[in-house]
Order: C-alpha cells, then structure tokens, then sequence
C-alpha cells in the first residue's frame, strides 16, 4: 500500500500540479505565444490526424536504430578485442581519448560535408555518438572480469574465439549493458540535433520547423513531449534487458 | 559410463611428482623485493591419493598448487604429471578454488555441464544429472549461482570439476570462506564422494583438523619460505572423529612441526614426539 502510493499517487500528484502550474503561469503571464497544456494537446491531435506524428516518430527512431546497432555491432566487438589485448589498448587509446570529448553536434558539418543532407547524416552522427560510450565500457567491462573466471575456463580447455564466446563475452555483458544504455541515451539526444539541421523530418525537424514557419510554439511543445515520452520508453527497454538472470548477477545495487 | 577413463599407470609411477622445486616472486624495482616461496619441494603423490597441504597463511602452499596445476611457472626444478613435465592447465586436472569460481551467468546445470567433454546430448544430461544428485542440488538444476548460498555454491564448483571427468583434482582451500557448520559437512560428503570417484587429491588447507579428517598423507610445510617440514601419513580408519584421542596427539604434534603449540600459538620447533621431521 505505501509502495503504491510512493510509486503511482505521488508522481501523479508532482505531474498536475506541475501542468496546473503551467496552466497558471501562462494565463497570468497574458502571453499568446507560449501555449497552455490544452494547447499542446490540440497541436498534438492535429500532428497525428494529419498523419505526421507518426511519420516523424518513426523517423527518428529509424535513424536512432540504425546508427546504435551500427555502433552495437562495431564498438562491442572493438572494446572486447582492445580490453583483452593491453598492447591494442595502448596504441589506440589516446586516438579515443582524444576524439570521445568532442560532442557529436560538432561533427554536424562534416557530416552535412560527407553525406548530404540525407538519412545518412544523422545516422553517422549517431553512430559515433553511441560508439564512445559503447566502446569503453566494453574495455571497461573486459577489464574487470574476474580473473578467476578465465582461469577456470583455460583449465577446462577452453581457449581462442570459444573463450571470447563463452567466458569473456557473458562475463562482460553486464557492463557493457550499462554502457549500451547510456549509449542509446545519448543518441536520443543527437538525433533531435541532427535533425534540426541535417534533415526535413523527424523529431528534431519538427520541433525547428514548427518554429520557423509559423511560430507553432504549440507544436514545439508537443515535439518536446514527444521526445521526452520515447526516450522514457527506450531507456525502459534497456532497463528491461537489464531483468534477465544471465546479466542480474553483475548489475546487484 | 561414469567410472572415470584413466591412463594407465605403472604401480611404480606416481601420479604427481615433484622434483626440488623452487619459486621466487621476482621483485619490482626498489620498492619491492623480490620473495622466496618455495625452498627445494620433492614430493610424491600416488594414483588415487588424496593428500593434504598444510602450513601457516602465506606460506606457499597455494603457490605449489598453481604450479602443479600449471597456472604458475616454477623458478626452478620441474612438476611431472604420469610421468611428463606440467606447462598448462590441462582439462584432465581441475582446480576447485577458494570461491566464485562458478560461471555466475549460468544456471547450475549449464555450470556443471561446462567442461564436459561427452560428445552424445543423452550421455550429457545423464552425466550432469548424476553430478547434480551427488553434490546434493537436485531440484536446483536452473538455477543461478546468486540464487543459492556460499556452501551450495561449493558444490556447483566440486560438481563441475567431477563432472569433467579429470583424473586429478587440485583444491585450493576450498571450503575455506563457508561457515564451520557448512564446512563439516561438505568435508564429509567430500570424503564420500571421493571414495567413491578415486580421484588423485591434492588438497591445501591451513585447517590441520581439515587435513585430518580428509587425507591419506599430510604434507607440512613451514614459513614462507617454504620447505616440506613432514610428511604424516594419517591411517585412520574413515570416517574419522576428531575427538579421537589419535586425532588430537597427531593435530598437536603438527601443530609443532609448523612450529606452534596446540593451541596453535607460536612455540620452538623440534619439540615434537612421533612425527617424523624432514631435513
């Protein structure tokens, strides 16, 4: 019973009073641009009957799709290698170093540079976005492995690609989970930028362009709302990956 | 199917020998030096002995363990197995360690099942069944590691070494993290399983009650650095009483070899009856 107040009554309370707040603020303010949450919903109503809500969620999501698993299936592989062979590690870990700090938004002009203005734009800028963070929390992960764990599996033979595929992998897989959540964080928030710039749909495209064609603040809201909700429900795919038994055992708060 | 495949073994041929060994941790630098382990170990187990290492914390005896294994390199001197010199671990010797050592991303079945080497899936799950029901986890095949206690966890790990069907076993203090009610008792199944798999055991404890309960010969090495000290061959009829006034005279007389008193405070050696003392 408390748990259920904690978890459903109180969070519901915080969300009216935060709308009623809104509600208020933009009535007392007199202001006709910033809409009021009935305005935001009717802007939303209006993308989903003329069919765009749909089109532009599904865009951002294809180029988020497309550019994590880019990075899934590059970074994990990369990180392992470079966590399992310190000589790797050592050659290649200043580049890294060097190339991790520099925000994703900042490669949006050589992005426009190589690939136009096209899906592969974003996409790239996701890919590199989420491959940061992928990457070094595989190194991370492989690091940290139990040496126990190798030992017992060399002493039962197990040697080469078997010992990656049933020791080194599995034992890493929790790390690097943390890492593929973050990833997928912070590629949620690229795609907006990207598309604000690089592309005409999507998310990100609508949010600007509600803006600059005719001041649609409501609209504006609506996208941010939008971009809100999908990123609470991809972080609760990854947080549901993280419930599994072959993976609980190394997430333990 | 489950008696263990061995090679075949003249009488004459121990089954692990060791041959003046000597190990030394090489120092780094000038902060640390660099420490004598072992001093001249030679030592010879038979096929199908289970044998004791015993000493005081530190002493090396863990070290001889990894190097009879293969996980660690002698400095000098060499370590046969049936007669050919140790370079690597080798499936057909498993180590059994301290704790969580089990593959806690699987269940206790797929653990077990992990160094099985039986080509046939029927002979598999029979064989991973028959470890499961020994160690006493039936019912708990699907589990996962984190779901069971530290003592059952022991078990997974002695069934997934028995399982692979080595002829060796090398244990490392194995029961030295579970709680003393827990312990007795995976002693006792573990003597019972043992006499009924005859297996080669090299066992280190710094428990002497343990090696008592559990082995055909103890082998006492002293302060690091380490020599064989004595060697106690226990002849006494299994299951064994540690009240059993035998017990308590060959604990004491141990405990002095290893240089302590019986209540295992520090004391000068050679103030020792009956056991025979090395070098």
């Amino acid at each position: 019973m408390k748990d259920r107040v904690q978890s459903i009554v109180l969070p519901l309370l915080v969300a009216v009073v935060f709308v009623a707040g809104w509600h208020l603020a933009v009535k007392w303010s007199g202001s006709d641009i910033f809409p009021t949450p009935r305005q935001v919903v009717s802007g939303t109503v209006e993308l989903a009957r003329k069919g765009v809500l749909v089109k532009y969620i599904v865009a951002s999501l294809f180029r988020v799709t497309t550019g994590f698993l880019l990075a899934v299936f590059i970074g994990i592989p990369l990180g392992l290698l470079l966590g399992w062979f310190g000589p790797a590690l050592k050659a290649f870990n200043p580049a890294i170093q060097i190339l991790r700090p520099i925000s994703p938004i900042a490669w949006i002009p050589l992005a426009i540079l190589w690939f136009g203005v096209s899906d592969a734009a974003p996409i790239f800028l996701i890919f590199l976005a989420s491959l940061f963070p992928i990457t070094t929390s595989a190194i991370a992960a492989v690091q940290n492995i139990q040496l126990v764990y190798i030992r017992a599996a060399r002493n039962f033979g197990i040697t080469g690609l078997d010992l990656f595929k049933k020791v080194v992998f599995p034992a890493a897989l929790p790390q690097i989970l943390t890492g593929l959540r973050l990833a997928l964080g912070v590629a949620w928030l690229v795609v907006v930028a990207a598309e604000m710039i690089a592309v005409n749909s999507g998310l990100g495209y609508l949010i600007i362009d509600a803006r600059n064609a005719g001041k649609r603040y409501d609209l504006v809201v609506a996208g941010m709302l939008m971009i809100g909700l999908i990123g609470l429900g991809l972080d609760w795919l990854v947080r549901q990956m993280e419930k599994l038994d072959e993976v609980r055992w190394g997430l333990s708060r | 199917m489950l008696s263990a495949v061995r090679e075949p073994t003249t009488p004459a041929q121990p089954k692990i020998a060791a041959r003046g060994l000597w190990m030394t941790f090489p120092g780094t630098g000038t902060r640390v030096q660099p420490v004598h382990v072992l001093e001249d170990i030679t030592l010879e187990v038979r096929d199908g002995e289970f044998v004791c290492l015993v000493g005081p914390s530190g002493c090396g005896k863990s070290t001889l363990l990894n190097i009879a294994a293969g996980f660690l390199a002698a400095t000098a001197g060499e370590i046969l197995v049936d007669g050919r010199p140790v370079t690597a671990p080798d499936p057909r010797r498993i180590f059994i360690f301290q704790e969580n050592a089990v593959f806690p991303w699987l269940t206790v079945e797929d653990n077990i099942g992990f160094g099985v080497k039986r080509p046939s899936a029927s002979e598999r799950r029979e064989l991973i069944a028959h470890y499961i029901e020994m160690v006493g986890l039936t019912g708990f095949a699907n589990a996962f590691p984190r779901e069971l206690s530290g003592g059952m966890r022991q078990r997974v790990e002695i069934a997934r070494a028995l399982a692979a069907e080595p002829d060796v076993l090398f244990m490392d203090e194995p029961f030295g993290a579970l709680d003393y009610l827990t312990r007795l008792r995976l002693r006792a199944e573990l003597i019972e399983i043992w006499q009924r798999e005859k297996r080669t055991v090299l066992f280190v404890t710094h428990d002497v009650e343990e090696a008592i309960q559990l082995a055909d010969r103890i082998v006492v090495m002293g302060k690091r650095p380490a020599r064989i000290r004595a060697i106690v061959p226990v002849g006494i009829e299994r299951p064994r009483d540690l009240d059993d006034p035998f017990c308590r005279v060959m604990r004491d007389e141990i405990f002095g070899v290893m240089g302590l008193d019986h209540q295992g405070l520090q004391v000068s050696i050679g103030s020792t009856a009956g056991v025979r003392v090395h070098s």
